[in-house]
C-alpha cells in the first residue's frame, strides 16, 4: 500500500518539501541543542519543563481522540464512522510519534534514553507513560494497517484483530490518564495536585482531537477530492461541542476551588494564570483568549444549523484548537511551576531555537500524517473507483 | 511467486529478530565470582543522617564560608542567570518557611537562612525518577548517580523544595579552577547536595559542617546521643513543608 | 525476474554501500597496535594485563555502580589479593597519569570516545 505515497501531484510534493524544509531548519537548531545543552532554551532552574513537554501533553490528547470513533463504530455499530475511522487511527500514529519526539527533544542526555529500559522503575509514572505511548503507537499501526489492507482486498478484517481493537479503547484512555498522573501526583505542585487532572485532560482531548479530525477531514475533501462523509463529520462535531463544554465546566470548577478557598498554595498559581502575578500578565492574556475562544465555539456549535455549515464548523474547530492548545501548550506547565517552591515568580519564555525545534517536530508529525493519509485516501479511492 | 517472496521476507525478519535477542538472553546468566568489593574500614555508618541548622549562629560570613567549602569541593559552577546551580544557598526565612510566616514577623522574615536538599525520608524525587538515577542509600542519604541521569528533570518537578539544579550547559564553561578530588558534571544531568556521602565514606564530616564553626550539626538521627538529637531535644526546631509528608532531615533550630 | 532493470542496479548499489568501509580503506596503512607509555615504577596493574586489556571498560562500569550505588570503596585484586580504592582518578590515573599517552592512544585508534573525562578530571600530565 505504501506505493500510494510515492505517486502524487505537484501540490502533494510541494507540501512534503515545504515540511522537509522546516524539519531541516529545526534539525539544525537541535544539533545546536545537542552540542551546547538545553541552555539554549528558555528553561531555567525554576521552570524546568516548558514548551516541549507542553506540546507533548497537548498531542497525547489528540492521539487519544481516535477512541471517540472506535467506540461508536465497534461498540455501537455506528457505521458512518467506518468510512473515516482510518483517518482517526492514522492521526493517532502521527500524534504519538510527535509525543515521543518531544520527550526526546526535552531530554538533557538523549543518548542515555535506553536507561529507562535498562533500569525499569515501575514507581515512576514516566516509565508507565513510555509503555502506554509506545503500546498505543503499536496498536494503531497494527489496527490501521490491517483494517486498511482488508478493506483494499474487500474482505472483512481478520478476526484476530478484534481483541486489539477492543484493547485500544481503554488504552487510549490510559495514555492521557497516565500523562495526567505525571503532573497530578507531585507533592508541592499545588496547581497540578488535583484528582480532576485526568478527567480534565480527557475532556479537552476529546474536544481538541475530533476538532482537528474535522479540519483534516475537510482538508482531505478539498485537496484529495475524497469526501469522508457528512454524517461522520456531524457526529464528530457533536462530540467536540459536548467535550468542550465539559472541559470548560471543569476549568470553572478548578477556578472556583482555588478562588473561593483562598488557600495561597493553590490560589497563587491561578492568580498567575488568570490575573497575573507581580505585574506579569502575558500568560493571563492568553488564558482569557483561550476561555473566550472556547466559550464562543461552544455557543456557535450548540446550534445544529451552525454545525451543518461547513465553513462555520471549520472556524469553530479552529477556535477550539486554539483554546485547548493555549490551555495545555502554554498555561498548564508555566502555571504549574510559577510561582516556584519559595513562592517567587521566575518567568519562562521559549527561545528562538526552542521554537524552531518545536516547529520541526510538528512538521515531522504532519509529514507522517500526510503520507499516511495519502495511502489511506489512495486505497479508499481505489476501492470506490 | 508473490506470496512466497512475501513469506521469505517475513521469515528473514523473524530470523533477524531471533539473532538479535538470543545473545542478550545468553548474557543474562552472569556467573557469580568471588567477592571482590569491600567497604572501607573508616566508613561512617548511620540509620538516618540528619542535619540541624543553628539559625542563631548563622552569620553572613559563616554561611558564605559553608557555601564556599561546598561549591569548591564539588566543582559547583557560579552561573549568573536563572539557569544556575545551587547545592547550598542563602534564602530568607519568609521564602523558606512562607507557610509558617506572617506579615508581622518583620525581623525574622528577612533573616537569611541556609537552604539545601532535605534528604527526605520519603523523597518524591526518588519516586518519580524513571531510571533510579536518584536513589536512597541505607543510611538515608538521597544520592544522585550522575552516570545514569537522562536529564528528564522529573525530579525537579517532584522536589517541593527547589533543591535540584540542572546542567543547562557544560559546567566547565563556568569553572575557572577544578578540584581534582571530585568530578564535575556533564551537561544535561541534574545535581544537588548529597550530604557529602563520599566524605562520610572516608570517615569525614560534610564539608559545610566542617566550615560552619558549629552552626551546622550533623549526625545519626537514630542515635539519641548524637549532636543532632541533643539539639533537637533542647531547642525548638522547624522543618520545611511538614504537611507534605516527605519527612525532611534538615532541621532549623530557632 | 520482474523489474530486473531496477532490482539488479539496486542490489549493486546496496552491495557497494555495505562494503564501503573495506574499499574506502584500500591502500591506507594496515592497523598497528598503538605504542603505550606504561608507568615505570609499577610492576602490576589491578589485574593481569590481558584481563585489563579486555575487561577494563566493564570493570570500570562495575566499579562505578559498586562505589556510587552500593557504597563499596575497596576492590580486592584477583591477581595479588591487594586492596585498591575503586576510583578512576585516584587509582587508575594515579599510575596512568598521562591520558594522551595511555588512554587516548588505543581509544583513538579504535575510534571509541568514552565520556569518562566529561566529568572526571584527568591529571594534568606528568609533574
Amino acid at each position: 500500500m505504501l506505493e500510494k505515497a510515492i505517486k502524487g501531484n505537484v501540490l502533494y510534493w510541494g507540501w512534503l518539501f515545504f515540511l522537509l524544509a522546516i524539519i531541516g531548519v529545526g534539525a539544525g537548531a537541535y544539533m545546536m541543542q545537542l552540542e551546547q545543552g538545553l541552555g539554549i532554551t528558555g528553561l531555567n532552574r525554576d521552570v524546568s519543563w516548558g514548551f516541549y513537554i507542553a506540546q507533548f501533553t497537548f498531542l497525547v490528547g489528540v492521539a487519544a481522540s481516535a477512541v471517540m470513533m472506535v467506540i461508536p463504530k465497534y461498540l455501537h455499530n455506528f457505521k458512518a464512522f467506518g468510512r473515516m475511522l482510518i483517518l482517526g487511527e492514522f492521526l493517532a500514529i502521527a500524534a504519538v510519534s510527535m509525543c515521543l519526539m518531544f520527550i526526546i527533544a526535552d531530554l538533557g542526555q538523549p543518548q542515555r534514553l535506553m536507561n529507562v529500559l535498562l533500569h525499569p522503575s515501575p514507581n515512576s509514572i514516566l516509565f508507565w507513560d513510555m509503555i502506554v505511548l509506545n503500546g498505543y503507537l503499536f496498536l494503531n499501526l497494527l489496527i490501521g494497517w490491517v483494517t486498511l489492507q482488508s478493506e483494499r482486498k474487500q474482505v472483512a478484517p481478520p478476526k484476530w484483530i478484534m481483541p486489539f481493537i477492543y484493547l485500544s479503547i481503554p488504552w487510549a484512555v490510559s495514555i492521557h490518564t497516565v500523562t495526567a498522573f505525571l503532573y497530578a501526583g507531585l507533592p508541592g505542585r499545588d496547581f497540578w495536585l488535583t484528582a480532576v487532572m485526568a478527567p480534565s485532560f480527557l475532556a479537552s482531548a476529546f474536544a481538541a482531537g475530533p476538532a482537528l479530525l474535522i479540519l483534516l477531514g475537510l482538508a482531505v475533501k478539498v485537496f484529495a477530492k475524497w469526501d469522508p462523509g457528512k454524517e461522520s463529520i456531524q457526529a464528530l462535531a457533536k462530540i467536540v461541542v459536548y467535550a468542550m463544554s465539559v472541559h470548560l465546566f471543569i476549568v470553572a470548577c478548578k477556578v472556583f476551588t482555588a478562588f473561593y478557598s483562598q488557600i495561597p498554595d493553590k490560589l497563587y498559581h491561578y492568580k498567575f494564570l488568570y490575573l497575573g502575578l507581580d505585574g506579569h500578565t502575558t500568560l493571563a492574556t492568553f488564558s482569557w483568549v483561550a476561555i473566550a475562544a472556547g466559550v464562543i465555539a461552544v455557543i456557535i456549535l450548540l446550534n445544529p444549523r451552525n454545525r451543518q455549515a461547513e465553513n462555520v464548523l471549520a472556524f469553530s474547530c479552529i477556535l477550539i484548537l486554539l483554546s485547548t492548545w493555549i490551555d495545555k501548550g502554554l498555561g498548564l506547565i508555566s502555571a504549574g511551576f510559577i510561582p516556584n517552591p519559595m513562592k517567587q515568580v521566575v518567568l519562562y519564555t521559549p527561545t528562538q531555537p526552542e521554537l524552531l525545534i518545536t516547529l520541526a517536530i510538528w512538521a515531522k508529525g504532519f509529514l507522517i500524517l500526510t503520507i499516511l493519509y495519502k495511502v489511506a485516501v489512495g486505497v479508499k479511492k481505489e476501492i470506490e473507483a | 511467486m508473490k506470496s512466497s517472496r512475501r513469506k521469505f521476507i517475513r521469515m528473514a525478519g523473524f530470523a533477524a529478530l531471533g539473532w538479535s535477542i538470543c545473545p542478550s538472553l545468553a548474557g543474562a546468566a552472569v556467573e557469580a565470582g568471588p567477592k571482590l568489593y569491600f567497604k572501607g574500614e573508616e566508613q561512617l555508618s548511620a540509620t538516618q543522617w540528619a542535619m540541624a541548622v543553628d539559625t542563631k549562629k548563622l552569620t553572613r560570613q559563616v554561611m558564605n564560608k559553608c557555601i564556599e567549602a561546598c561549591h569548591t569541593l564539588h566543582n559547583v559552577p557560579e552561573i549568573d542567570s536563572n539557569q544556575n546551580i545551587k547545592w547550598l544557598w542563602i534564602e530568607p526565612f519568609r521564602n523558606l518557611f512562607y507557610d509558617q510566616s506572617h506579615p508581622n514577623l518583620t525581623d525574622m522574615a528577612n533573616k537569611p537562612f541556609l537552604a539545601l536538599c532535605n534528604h527526605c525520608e520519603n523523597p518524591p524525587c526518588v519516586r518519580v525518577c524513571p531510571t533510579k538515577a536518584t536513589f536512597k542509600r541505607p543510611d538515608g542519604i538521597v544520592l544522585m548517580d550522575f552516570h545514569r541521569c537522562i536529564g528528564c528533570r522529573f525530579c525537579m518537578a517532584g522536589c517541593p523544595y527547589g533543591s535540584r539544579s540542572f546542567n543547562f550547559f557544560d559546567p566547565r564553561r563556568y569553572l575557572e579552577q577544578l578540584d581534582p578530588e571530585y568530578p564535575t558534571r556533564t551537561k544535561g544531568v541534574v545535581e544537588k547536595c548529597e550530604f557529602c556521602a563520599h566524605r562520610l565514606d572516608k570517615g569525614q564530616m560534610p564539608a559545610c559542617v566542617e566550615a560552619s564553626e558549629g552552626a551546622l550539626l550533623f549526625g545519626d538521627l537514630s542515635d539519641s546521643s548524637s549532636d543532632v538529637r541533643r539539639a533537637l531535644r533542647e531547642r525548638y526546631s522547624l522543618v520545611r513543608k511538614p504537611k507534605l509528608g516527605t519527612g525532611p532531615n534538615v532541621y532549623y533550630l530557632i | 525476474m520482474y523489474h530486473a532493470n531496477k532490482i539488479i542496479p539496486g542490489l549493486v548499489i546496496f552491495g557497494l554501500l555495505m562494503t564501503f568501509p573495506f574499499w574506502f580503506n584500500i591502500g591506507s596503512a594496515a592497523y598497528s597496535t598503538p605504542e603505550l607509555v606504561l608507568p615505570e615504577d609499577h610492576e602490576f596493574c589491578v589485574e593481569s594485563v590481558e584481563y585489563m586489556r579486555a575487561e577494563h571498560m566493564s570493570m570500570l562500569n562495575e566499579w562505578r555502580d559498586a562505589y556510587v550505588r552500593d557504597g563499596y570503596g575497596e576492590y580486592q585484586s584477583m591477581l595479588t589479593g591487594q586492596m585498591y580504592p575503586m576510583s578512576l582518578t585516584k587509582t587508575c590515573m594515579n599510575c596512568h597519569n598521562n591520558k594522551e599517552e595511555f588512554c587516548d592512544r588505543c581509544h583513538a585508534s579504535v575510534s571509541v570516545d568514552p565520556y569518562c573525562w566529561d566529568c572526571h578530571i584527568e591529571p594534568q600530565g606528568v609533574e
